[in-house]
């Protein structure tokens, strides 16, 4: 069957069987790899994608659902050589390691940022809570997350949904746990 | 921010540089194992086994074979050699007594759920998932061998020809008996550990195609490039006629060790003469990809009435699973820390580890060395506890240090900093309330050492390449396999602290076992160690080179020649040469520009199988000490971390924000380890084949997790730094064990500390009160 959708803003036409799910179509319709295959079964997040601006695990959503949707993938947010400044937080906060789980949770973290729903530390770690990472402990991926929030990635984005003031009143405060701290020998 | 760059000025190493391959990962552009694709490309299935133990009656493949698409279905007699021997992965050669077999796919008899059966190659996934299930395996179950403890009796089924016992070690350093006679104070208990998953969020998956002049090119999610020749030897192939690359690797932490799917994607290669992609799902990799060891421990630890020790006497007992893997590698690990980083002059050890029919046991980040922790430390806080003295004071009386010799014989050349460490960690902040009542706090510590690099006794090795392009831009070839800890970007710090050339004008080309030299596994803490000397030296000896040519342009002493971003200067400022200029200088004179240096870890006798064998294992250890505070709730038992603090000496921190990105990463699985995280089997059935089952932490349930970061200049890497990959994983689930009885007085001795155990604990002691 023919689905048809923006991936990133340009439209897609593609040809699929009806039940390919979405990653399936992305990955091997599209020919797009930026989302992951991590487990298949909606646990991981590795596969999350923007669906109209709601994060989804692209591997439970089958592909004739998006008819006429819009689908964002992490290779759609920076433009060109210039980092989306969540992406760049993450990259100077060194919240990635292996960077499996990172398109999901750059999803994840800025659609829970730009619906409010990263106003504390709690909050943060429980928007994250679909998106699994082995590698880092999630410490560095929250304060990334924090830091974008608090450098105007909310209130940019509120402004453009109408959606501010959703930040909590307390959600000024750093995330991020305290950096190491050196002693000598 | 973007680009590459250091921060806040500074020299390169030291500093906290963007990683070259996170500002890929982060667009998504790094092109992972499972995302590579060539025309006319297979795709390969394997069917596995549905019993844990089982003689293969028949396979029938036809019907599958008869399927639109399916090109061939392959069993164990196609294979050109089936037996897979498994030295240790890497530079070495045979090591005799540690080698294993295991089958490519089963021959006769199943020893595992999950074990492979059949390869299919299909022009479709679809196909091929259909093949699967139209493949037919008749069975006669034979009976399941599940209790290590059983698997010893005499009447226990054999699983392979030379017994249950796949290895033993056994040693006694003093007269323990004597010693614990003498103690003031015995303690001794029973531990258990569980079986773990690596769980890394990228599945075992791999491309391969035959390229030029017959090479069969294998591009695969692995630790270990050095396994062309194992694929080599399985095809009945010269070594030279495999290679194979990885590109940068979604986490591996033990688990891409061994080889998964490069085997297979070799045969389909040589069988069909056509591309082909294998990628494993989490079930398959859940079901059957190797698990950490379960083990059981006994503890008998007696000291004096200071708390010093005097005595231990240590039993283990590892379940190896079906195949032996690496098993005596790791077990030689948990002997080796047995006694954890405490001196103590009657030792008396004795490991053992057992074929089961659970799924193969192998490498897992702490390797055999972080699971006696649990031991080592929980008999401290018994001994603090019998004789009334602090946990961390108990701890410092007995601290090992410089020169004092292990039970195993070896000898510690490099400062141990614990007692600086438990200094940074004892003036921690006041301890939390508690949230509500039924609810009780409390704070625990544990210490532990790890080894980092191999075994000495394999004469481990690394080379690299590095060489300038005439444009001043600098190049570096190893076949470093990076798996997510940053290995490659460090090696671009580490020649760009020595050579000027800016981190962002530094290219890294990896994990290829043709074209790069080898480099050895990235595995055992041993990449920074090995790979950054092997660096370092090519770095230095290029600088030496091209230091000369510089001297002569810039008319002064070759030492006074600066090396810097722009290129060469005088020390005390001036004129700057710029690189190009300086390369064609040295073209002139046939000065090198490009060096090849191999550094060599210290050689030792090997091990022998004798119980009298001492000596030196490892070259050298990382020391830690933790923190943690937990909340129990006592009607639930559900255990919730306030806060961790994980204190180690690194060395030197070639880049901190790696460094912290290693110890939050490897506490967070111990904190899995501790809490959540167990491999089911029942019958040898794996119950805990997704996600939804097998549970590794999440944002939620993971603490604010904050690193001490000690550097004490000595360390056997570059730039004095010491190995930090595997060494935080041991500490948390001792650490846990600790505050939870410091919270409500339970003793735990049984992971993972689920809130069933701790609730039962919980209620048995209040049952007791009462009574």
């Amino acid at each position: 069957m023919t689905v048809e959708f923006t991936l990133n803003g340009a439209p897609q036409r593609l040809e699929v069987p009806p039940h390919w799910t979405l990653l399936r179509m992305l990955r091997d319709a599209a020919g797009r790899t930026d989302a992951k295959h991590g487990c298949g079964e909606g646990v991981c997040g590795a596969c999350a994608v923007l669906v109209d601006g709601v994060a989804m695990n692209s591997c439970s959503v089958l592909a004739p659902q998006v008819e006429g949707a819009s689908v964002e993938t992490v290779a759609g947010l920076a433009d060109g050589d210039e980092l989306h400044p969540l992406q760049a937080e993450m990259v100077g906060r060194g919240a990635v390691q292996c960077g499996f789980c990172t398109p999901g949770m750059v999803l994840s973290a800025l659609e829970a940022v730009r619906v409010g729903a990263a106003g504390s530390e709690e909050e943060i770690r429980h928007s994250l809570a679909g998106n699994l990472c082995r590698c880092t402990g999630y410490g560095k991926i929250i304060a990334a997350v924090a830091a974008y929030r608090d450098g105007g990635g909310a209130g940019e984005v509120a402004t453009e949904q109408g959606a501010a003031g959703h930040r909590d009143s307390d959600g000024g405060e750093g995330a991020a746990p305290a950096p190491g701290v050196g002693i000598g020998p | 921010m973007s680009g590459v760059g250091t921060k806040a000025g500074g020299r390169v190493v030291g500093s906290e540089l963007d990683r070259h391959d996170a500002i890929e990962k982060v667009q998504g552009r790094t092109s992972y194992a499972a995302d590579h694709a060539l025309p006319r490309m297979l795709h390969a299935m394997l069917k596995r086994s549905d019993y844990a133990h089982a003689r293969i009656e028949r396979v029938e493949v036809a019907a599958a074979e008869a399927i639109d698409g399916v090109i061939r279905v392959f069993t164990a007699s196609d294979v050109p050699q089936n037996t897979v021997w498994v030295d240790v992965p890497g530079q070495t050669l045979e090591v005799g007594a540690l080698k294993a077999r295991s089958n490519v796919l089963a021959d006769e008899v199943v020893r595992y759920h999950g074990e492979p059966i059949a390869l299919v190659a299909a022009e479709s996934e679809d196909a091929a998932l259909a093949a699967i299930d139209a493949i037919v395996v008749e069975y006669e179950p034979l009976p399941v061998v599940d209790d290590p403890e059983h698997a010893l009796d005499d009447d226990a089924p054999q699983l392979h020809e030379s017994g249950n016992l796949l290895a033993h070690w056994e040693l006694e350093e003093g007269d323990a008996e004597a010693g614990l006679a003498q103690a003031a104070a015995v303690v001794e208990d029973e531990y258990r550990t569980q079986f773990i998953d690596h769980a890394y969020l990228e599945p075992e998956a791999g491309v391969a195609w035959r390229d030029t002049d017959g090479v069969i090119t294998i591009r695969a999610a692995t630790q270990v490039v050095e396994h062309f020749r194992d694929v080599a030897r399985i095809l009945d192939l010269p070594d030279n006629k495999v290679r194979l690359i990885t590109p940068y690797v979604g986490g591996g932490f033990g688990g891409k060790e061994d080889m998964t799917v490069e085997p297979y994607l070799g045969i389909v290669v040589a069988l069909t003469g056509r591309p082909v992609r294998m990628v494993w799902s989490r079930q398959e990799s859940l079901t059957a990809r190797q698990n950490r060891h379960a083990v059981r421990m006994r503890y008998r630890t007696g000291a004096d009435a200071d708390g010093r020790l005097v005595a231990m006497d240590v039993d283990i007992l590892s379940d190896g699973g079906a195949y032996a893997l690496l098993s005596a590698l790791v077990l030689l690990y948990s002997t080796t820390c047995a006694a954890g980083p405490y001196r103590c002059p009657n030792v008396k050890i004795r490991a053992r580890t057992v074929y089961t029919n659970h799924t193969p046991c192998s490498a897992m980040r702490g390797f055999g060395g972080m699971q006696v922790a649990l031991g080592y430390e929980g008999q401290m806080d018994r001994l603090a506890r019998e004789l009334g003295i602090d946990p961390l004071e108990i701890r410092r009386r007995n601290f090992v240090k410089r020169g004092d010799t292990l039970p195993i014989g070896q000898e510690l050349e490099t400062v141990v900093e614990l007692p600086a460490l438990v200094d940074a960690l004892s003036e921690r902040a006041d301890r939390p309330e508690p949230s509500g009542p039924r609810r009780a706090v409390g704070r625990g510590y544990a210490c532990n050492l790890q080894p980092y690099g191999r075994c000495i006794w394999l004469n481990d090795w690394s080379s690299a390449w590095i060489g300038f392009e005439l444009d001043g831009t600098l190049t570096i070839r190893i076949a470093v396999p990076d798996i997510g800890g940053g290995q490659a970007s460090s090696l671009i710090q580490i020649a760009s602290e020595i050579l000027g050339v800016a981190p962002e004008r530094v290219s890294i080309h990896i994990g290829d076992s043709a074209l790069n030299p080898l480099t050895g596994t990235t595995t055992a803490t041993r990449q920074l160690y090995m790979s950054g000397n092997a660096v370092l030296k090519a770095a230095q000896e290029l600088r030496e080179s091209l230091a000369g040519v510089a001297a002569g342009l810039l008319e002064v002493d070759a030492e006074r020649v600066e090396f810097g971003p722009d290129g060469v200067s005088e020390s005390d400022g001036g004129r700057t040469i710029p690189f190009t200029e300086l390369l064609a200088a040295a073209a002139s004179v046939n000065a090198p520009w490009h060096v090849l240096a191999t550094h060599r870890a210290p050689k030792g006798v090997p091990w022998q199988a004798d119980e009298s064998w001492r000596g030196r294992v490892f070259p050298d250890f990382t020391y830690g000490c933790h923190a943690v505070d937990v909340e129990v709730d006592l009607d639930t038992g559900q255990v919730q971390v306030l806060r961790y603090v994980a204190g180690h000496d690194v060395g030197k921190a070639i880049n901190p924000q790696s460094v912290e990105g290693q110890i939050e990463g490897a506490v967070a699985m111990g904190l899995g380890y501790a809490l959540s995280e167990r491999v089911v089997f029942e019958e040898g059935q794996n119950l805990t084949t997704t996600f939804a089952q097998y549970l590794i932490p999440t944002a939620v349930e993971m603490p604010a997790i904050e690193s001490v970061v000690l550097e004490s200049g000595e360390g056997m890497g570059p730039f004095n730094a010491r190995g930090i990959g595997e060494p935080p994983i041991g500490p948390p689930a001792p650490a846990v064990a600790a505050a939870i009885h410091d919270a409500c007085g339970i003793t735990l001795t049984q992971l993972p500390f689920t809130p069933e155990r701790v609730v039962t604990a919980i209620s048995a002691g209040e049952d007791a009160d009462a009574g």
